[in-house]
């Protein structure tokens, strides 16, 4: 299963991320461009949707680590919403939660962006 | 995807939520200090700077496949470390969620702790850090095949856990902590016959900041309980 990526914009200084798919190290690349296309328009909030997300594995959670330090340097802020109980436990476990703000669905996001 | 099955594939990999660390069976000989109860910390937690340290090497001629690298890798993790870091998995072994004592010498420091198997596949695993620890992350041993050879890895993301440890890594002990990972994966190479290749080794700094709210972390330093308890020894009864 590979990894696809949408960036879309939601608003002024705001855009979304649309994650499905496996996450992995595999997926830096992919993750990366879709980032840069995300803030390439000034978004200061970039949401994460992973509703569509169907894999994950150790590499992939190193992964979003390194784009929320990458978030935090530039001045960006990161939110995740759709995520499914299982990966919402993960995000706890790894204390991912503990940085990253976690809504329910996209509008919820959007609303607290 | 098939909606029918809400299982993801990957949710035996992962271990369940837990607040604190609860260790299992070990041998007698094991010290179990700074772990039982503890929280377990991530790359995002912590005080020092971020690294990512990337460990690998190429089993050149071994005809093993990444599975069977990573599954002697699991059975065998204990023995593959230096002498002075020894490591007492659960009875349950490498598998997610079980908690590895680990009884080491930093730089001639008793240090009492253990990790916590975060994740764990048929090629790769990864051990989390719980607080008190030397550093806050992750560390993932991994192997895939790369042009008919299997290459193995270790792979770290981690920052110091407080001040002190900082410090400690500045002074020799980031050096002392490369040499384990050179060990261990020069031991997973000779397991399987593979003595003449070398470690490549890389690292990046992630974020260069210090975490000055987690400075206070020195309270759960293990190094520091280590070296109390060791010291309090003979006024115990057992």
């Amino acid at each position: 299963m590979s990894t696809s990526i949408k960036a879309r914009r939601a608003g002024s200084g705001i855009s979304i991320l649309d994650i499905s798919g496996d996450i992995t190290s595999g997926s830096e690349a992919v993750l990366m461009s879709a980032y840069n296309e995300a803030v390439a328009h000034g978004a200061k909030t970039v949401v994460l949707n992973f509703a569509g997300l169907e894999y994950m594995n150790s590499g992939g959670i190193g992964l979003l680590v390194t784009l929320l330090i990458r978030a935090k340097r530039a001045n960006q802020r990161l939110l995740a919403c759709g995520l499914s109980e299982h990966y919402r436990q993960i995000f706890d476990l790894t204390r991912l939660s503990d940085t990253i703000g976690i809504y329910a669905d996209e509008t919820a996001a959007l609303q607290a962006a | 995807m098939d909606t029918s099955d809400p299982t993801p594939r990957d949710a035996a990999n992962w271990a369940r939520k837990s607040e604190a660390l609860k260790v299992g069976d070990l041998p007698a000989e094991a010290v179990n200090l700074n772990v039982e109860g503890r929280r377990v910390v991530g790359p995002l937690q912590g005080f020092g700077q971020l690294w990512q340290k990337t460990y690998r090497l190429r089993l050149e001629g071994c005809a093993a496949t990444p599975e069977e690298v990573v599954a002697a890798w699991k059975e065998h993790f204990p023995e593959f470390q230096p002498p002075q870091n020894r490591f007492f998995p659960s009875v349950a072994g490498v598998a997610p969620g079980e908690v590895v004592l680990i009884n080491a010498s930093l730089q001639g420091m008793p240090v009492q702790t253990g990790v916590m198997v975060l994740y764990a596949d048929e090629v790769s695993f990864t051990l989390m850090t719980p607080e008190g620890h030397p550093e806050s992350g992750w560390v993932t041993f991994s192997a895939w095949e790369e042009q008919g050879c299997t290459i193995a890895q270790v792979q770290s993301m981690a920052r110091a856990n407080d001040p002190i440890y900082e410090i400690g890594f500045a002074l020799g002990g980031s050096a002392a902590q490369e040499a384990i990972w050179r060990h261990v994966l020069l031991s997973l190479a000779a397991h399987h016959g593979v003595t003449e290749q070398p470690v490549q080794f890389e690292k990046q700094c992630v974020d260069r900041q210090l975490q000055w709210d987690q400075a206070g972390n020195i309270r759960h330093n293990a190094a520091i309980r280590s070296l109390l308890y060791a010291l309090g020894r003979p006024f115990r009864r057992n």
